[in-house]
């Protein structure tokens, strides 16, 4: 690693990691600031048993996002990639075109969007699909839908940047010796980009994790995630280390499957090809 | 010829651009055959539409009988050898080589049996395990047949297989394709642009041009017998001369009227009348360049020149000889004889000659057809470019 991005994540990630660490640690003060001494109390805190529930939902919803952002941008980063060049760039446009606008306002345009009386609501209701007493907010349901609009472009663009480079001659060498186009895709296809599928993991997974904005605005009472609880720790009830502690759990939750990712690539790159003796 | 994969009236256009023209041709069962053109001709289009991976706007390919119009890659009983190759990077060389049984739902063992076997085809079974990364360019070269091969193809379809390949390499690898298709016995459809490998490696060779197929023959008949300007070429370099026929002579000659040359005589198989015009392609190697005139014989041509360049080039020396409009290519072999004499040099006087057999008059000839040959040293070919001139050499 160079030196100025070294004291760059240190200043700017590092350091800050540890503090909500250290925070987490510290007794909690009346007035809403930070206590005198070191405590583990806060960290009992952690046992609530609302937690569980929320933590399980965290990573279901989290899950879930991730899953379909990738069922849905696989496909699409490799039309995007095959597209000729002119609708390669409009594609890219539109895919971009939405991040000039305030994510807080789009999130409130899926909230027109979804409402009794919206658009979506009635289309449903014209076609028969849904009846007149469902509700499209204030669910999980929701929530998880505008996760997945929210995280799209994040899976999309590593797998079209990978797809682009992809050589797709040997999609034309897996047709010639005799597999159909689906076979083709899932296994010389998938294989070829999968750095990129990881990639794609972790850039929708891990700020799914941190989601705050979008349960607090679609989401009902039931659909609460971790950084709900975490944004009412810190400006509802004011106890900067119990919303440390959370935060300190998450980022633990973020960063473990980051450094197994990591591992796993490590290994599959350093693997002696012997290893992987075919029959 | 039987014909076993055929194409019939085949074309095929990417807007106005025609890739393929019209090409009718047969291949028989078991023979290597050659589509021989410069870059863009359509050969490798006509390659792809036998693999599926191009569908013909007009006309239609057969193999064995049938139709292949409506079949898709996988289904055709073809496989391709791609010019880059195209082996599955995360795949190892065992896998590679697997993949079309596998894809098949082939069992087990009898995967690895026929694994092993085509291993020991292209002598590669202590590499089986490695990655196509870590291979030889050659060594891709012969993964990249046994994969094709494994599936038992009726046709191997090879796209330039030995473009990506150094010399050397390159004519082992030559050697090796010839005895795999002796030991397989499958048809091979083969597409280079590079003359000497469809000569020696061929049957039949077509020769394409401009999405059409100038010629279709054997190597020798090819090369002996060029039907068009572009084919003689193409194929080697010559000397083209424009004539009209003065006067049939005794038996099957007849005597030219070449413009700034004294007359020709030349083999007349073509049976053109006196005052037909004819475009004579004679070979370099079928001149012989000597100091002293050649004993008059009523058969040869013999014509004093100029000698403007001589390279040496070991197995034999190459000249340019002017006589006023016209710079002949003449190309010498090498014998103790020639080496113990005073040789020949830049600016001499020397006798250019040769047989009336010698000389094959074309079908068909294009002035642009002349810019596919070898050019003579640099200082020349500026000169020639700058002064405008009828470049027939």
């Amino acid at each position: 690693m160079t030196a100025p991005s070294f004291v760059w994540l240190t200043v700017f990630f590092a350091l800050p990691t540890l503090l909500i660490f250290a925070i987490a640690l510290k007794p909690a003060d009346p007035l809403g600031g930070i206590g005198e001494g070191w405590t583990l109390d806060t960290l009992r805190t952690l046992s609530n048993p609302n937690y569980p529930a929320i933590v399980a939902r965290t990573l279901r919803l989290s899950a879930a996002t991730t899953a379909l952002c990738l069922l849905l941008a696989t496909p699409a980063g490799y039309h995007i990639a095959r597209a000729s060049a002119r609708w390669r760039q409009i594609l890219l446009l539109l895919m971009i075109v939405p991040f000039w606008t305030s994510f807080l306002i789009r999130v409130f345009a899926w909230k027109v969007l979804l409402h009794p009386e919206g658009p979506v609501k009635r289309l449903l209701l014209a076609l028969g699909l849904a009846s007149p007493d469902s509700l499209l907010l204030y669910n999980e349901g929701a929530v998880l839908l505008v996760m997945v609009y929210t995280y799209l472009p994040f899976a999309i663009l590593p797998i079209y940047a990978a797809a682009e480079k992809f050589d797709f001659r040997l999609l034309e060498a897996a047709r010639d010796l005799g597999a159909r186009g689906f076979y083709a895709f899932i296994h010389v296809f998938l294989p070829g980009i999968r750095r990129a599928l990881w990639t794609a993991v972790l850039m929708v997974f891990i700020p799914a994790l941190g989601s705050y904005v979008i349960p607090d605005l679609l989401g009902g009472p039931t659909s609460e995630m971790i950084g709900n609880k975490i944004a009412q720790r810190a400006f509802a009830d004011r106890n900067l280390p119990h919303a440390s502690a959370l935060s300190a759990l998450l980022t633990l939750g973020v960063l473990a499957p980051m450094i197994w990712v990591l591992f796993l690539q490590r290994r599959r790159d350093r693997r002696p090809a012997a290893a992987e003796a075919a029959p | 010829m039987s014909g076993f994969l055929v194409f019939e009236d085949v074309a095929k256009h990417y807007g106005p651009i025609k890739a393929v023209d019209g090409c009718s041709l047969e291949v028989a069962r078991g023979e290597f055959y050659s589509l021989l053109g410069p870059s863009g001709c359509g050969k490798t289009t006509l390659l792809r539409m036998v693999a599926g991976f191009e569908q013909p706007d007009r006309g239609r390919i057969l193999l064995d009988g049938k139709d292949l119009s409506d079949l898709p890659p996988n289904r055709r009983k073809v496989n391709t050898i791609f010019q880059n190759y195209a082996l599955f990077p995360h795949l190892t060389v065992y896998e590679n080589i697997a993949f079309g049984l596998r894809v098949a739902r082939r069992p087990a063992a009898e995967v690895r049996a026929e694994v092993d076997r085509m291993l020991a085809l292209i002598q590669m079974e202590d590499q089986a395990h490695k990655r196509p990364d870590q291979i030889s360019g050659g060594q891709k070269q012969r993964v990249a047949i046994a994969r094709a091969l494994i599936n038992k193809p009726q046709v191997l379809l090879l796209d330039e297989p030995l473009a990506a390949l150094d010399l050397k390499l390159r004519q082992r690898m030559l050697i090796e394709l010839d005895l795999i298709h002796d030991e397989v016995g499958i048809t091979f459809l083969y597409v280079t642009h590079d003359q000497g490998e469809a000569m020696s490696l061929s049957d039949h060779i077509a020769v394409m041009n401009a999405g059409k197929i100038e010629q279709i023959g054997t190597p020798t008949e090819i090369y002996e017998a060029p039907r068009t300007s572009f084919v003689a070429a193409f194929i080697g370099d010559t000397n083209f001369f424009e004539g009209t026929v003065r006067e049939t002579l005794d038996g099957d000659y007849v005597r030219l009227a070449v413009e700034g040359l004294p007359d020709l005589v030349c083999f007349n198989d073509k049976r053109i009348p006196p005052g037909g015009r004819v475009y004579l392609s004679v070979r370099p190697e079928k001149l012989r360049i000597t100091r002293e005139p050649p004993t008059p014989d009523p058969r040869r041509n013999a014509i004093e020149t100029t000698v403007e360049d001589v390279v040496y080039l070991g197995s034999h020396t190459r000249y340019w000889a002017r006589i006023g409009e016209y710079r002949l290519a003449v190309q010498q072999q090498h014998s103790r004889y020639l080496l113990d004499e005073k040789p020949i040099v830049w600016k001499e006087r020397a006798w250019v000659s040769w047989h009336a057999d010698d000389g094959f008059m074309l079908e068909q000839y294009r002035e642009s057809d002349e810019a596919l040959m070898s050019l003579p040293p640099a200082e020349d070919a500026g000169e020639a470019a700058a002064k405008p001139e009828k470049r027939v050499w």
